[in-house]
């Protein structure tokens, strides 16, 4: 649409920015505040980070979160990899129906009750809980949003690519690792980056099937948080969102620069032809 | 062989861990409460075999759905989920739209940039984007202090652990959802129809009201599912933004199983509040169905 950009739309676009990010830019002012008041300025200081990397229990929950959160995806990715493939190049099968369901349903699931089901489950088992279940729990989720980001990746790219290198005598393990892979990287990477947030985020589906030694960070920010305002949980959650950050902003530069260099080849390859 | 690998992990992967946890769900919510661990029973004896599953079934029964209806508890709490992530849906469209329009309005350049910082807050922790207004909305909070220095006010506002709180917490993290599809659609519309409308007489305000808003239904469509859903069973905003009186199923549930320990009820509640949302689903796929045709 074009359209003349008006003041009606500066303002709009001002206002609405202004109250996305205004509070968390309070947040991560208020985490430099000397005192221990949240809502009055006393001065800058950076004894609530002292303070946090002197808390036990945030590093030894941040762990747990780490760890939960590495395994998680990374099952997550292989999973959501597989299933997104199936989906776009599997055919049909028996049970795709159920199979495309099971992928969409947890997407818009309740969490509280998919924490719940899933706590059932290890207990009907008799499993333990712990960050084994936490793990599991978080790579069920997360593999069918990784899911649907490959196969909307799938889905744009030309099967005649990998059709070609079948006619040239690859094996379709060499074709899919050959040719399919490397096309869907950066989808299989943004989909890890993807479940490993969701993993980090993530208070409901953790309480539920956690067990008394493995507190993740959000569970404990949350207890925290229930008790009141604290500078300390300013200073941690600021950490926290530089961290991810600089993660986001990272990934989609590696991105960028991938599709440029492929289109710089491309040219080049057409030069060449010419 | 490969291909059976390839469809057969993923697929008993989700059996286990999302299919059968559903059962088992289904199987407490027919069961009777007890003081035992686990704390329900029957519980189904694999090992009995074909007459162990005769037993089972045979003690199942309706109680807990009909302690559900009885106690009105429930039904507030289900009809106040509803009503809070409605009401919340209206705001977010009431406050997206004017940012989408602003952001299909934008000269091309820009664009890219501005969808960044729309998806950006959804990257970092909700359960921090929840908390930072703890901060603004409490009563000595920021907000009431600009409010006071303005002199808009003379008295602090209550706005913390109300019903309101939830609604500023619901809208402020879904945003992103409601602004997404609505700049999709507004961002693919034929400008050369908004020119034909002008030429013809219409006055800006008359050609957006006739021509551009209902050309974007589908996006505003899309936005309220993607934010009505959600919100329907959500723990978070309630639990931290709302006050004891801020009745929500997801809360209900919560409280439940993790104080009350009735684990029955809270399967009940479970299937129930399932059902309610399997309504607003199946007609949001039905009409990303239709979209997509329209599209193709």
């Amino acid at each position: 649409m074009n359209r003349r950009f008006t003041w009606f739309n500066a303002t709009s676009l001002t206002l609405g920015f202004a109250f996305l990010y205004l509070p968390i830019l309070i947040l991560i002012i208020f985490s430099f505040n000397e005192s221990k008041l949240v809502t009055v300025w006393a001065g800058f200081s950076t004894k609530w980070y002292a303070s946090v990397f002197n808390n036990t229990a945030f590093l030894d929950a941040a762990l747990v979160t780490l760890k939960v959160g590495v395994i998680s995806s990374t099952i997550a990715t292989v999973l959501g990899t597989m299933s997104g493939y199936v989906m776009v190049r599997g055919g049909r099968f028996r049970g795709r129906t159920l199979f495309s369901g099971m992928i969409y349903a947890p997407l818009v699931m309740p969490e509280v009750i998919t924490g719940l089901s899933l706590l059932l489950l290890f207990i009907s088992i008799g499993m333990d809980r712990g960050v084994f279940t936490i793990v599991l729990a978080h790579a069920t989720f997360s593999m069918c949003y990784v899911s649907v980001v490959v196969s909307s990746r799938l889905v744009s790219f030309d099967r005649s690519l990998e059709e070609a290198a079948l006619d040239l005598g690859c094996t379709p393990f060499d074709a899919f690792r050959s040719v399919t892979l490397p096309i869907i990287a950066p989808a299989v990477i943004s989909g890890w980056l993807l479940a490993f947030t969701l993993s980090l985020d993530d208070l409901v589906i953790a309480s539920f099937t956690s067990g008394p030694s493995s507190t993740t960070l959000p569970m404990k920010i949350f207890s925290q948080v229930r008790l009141g305002v604290s500078p300390e949980i300013n200073a941690l959650s600021t950490l926290l969102i530089g961290i991810v950050s600089i993660g986001v902003i990272s990934a989609s530069l590696v991105t960028k620069r991938s599709a440029v260099r492929r289109r710089a080849q491309e040219q080049q390859a057409v030069g060449g032809a010419a | 062989m490969r291909r059976l690998f390839l469809i057969g992990v993923p697929y008993l992967w989700l059996l286990a861990l999302f299919l059968v946890p559903f059962g088992i769900v289904l199987k407490i919510a027919l069961s009777d409460t007890a003081l035992a661990i686990p704390p329900y029973t029957p519980t189904l004896d694999l090992a009995a075999g074909w007459a162990g599953f005769k037993d089972f079934l045979s003690q199942l029964d309706f109680e807990n759905f009909v302690w559900l209806t009885e106690d009105d508890l429930y039904w507030r709490a289900y009809l106040s989920s509803v009503k809070i992530a409605a009401i919340s849906t209206f705001i977010a469209l009431l406050v997206a739209y004017p940012i989408a329009y602003g952001m299909a309005c934008a000269p091309e350049e820009w664009r890219p940039t501005l969808m960044m910082l729309v998806i950006l807050p959804f990257w970092t922790s909700f359960l921090i984007r929840v908390y930072s207004w703890i901060g603004i909305l409490s009563t000595e909070g920021f907000l009431n202090q600009f409010l006071l220095w303005t002199g808009l006010i003379s008295q602090p506002l209550v706005i913390m652990n109300t019903d309101w709180a939830v609604y500023i917490g619901i809208v402020y993290t879904y945003l992103p959802f409601m602004i997404l599809p609505i700049y999709a659609t507004l961002e693919k519309l034929d400008g050369s129809l908004l020119e034909a409308a002008e030429d013809l007489g219409c006055s800006r305000l008359q050609a957006f009201w006739l021509v551009t808003l209902p050309l974007s239904r589908p996006g505003v469509i899309a936005g309220c599912f993607l934010v009505f859903i959600p919100a329907v069973g959500e723990f978070v905003i309630p639990s931290i933004l709302g006050g004891s009186r801020t009745l929500m199923i997801g809360k209900v549930l919560w409280d439940e199983f993790f104080a009350n320990r009735d684990w029955p009820v809270a399967s009940a509640v479970a299937v129930i509040l399932l059902l309610i949302l399997v309504i607003p689903i199946v007609l949001f796929q039905r009409q990303q169905q239709r979209q997509q045709e329209a599209d193709a």
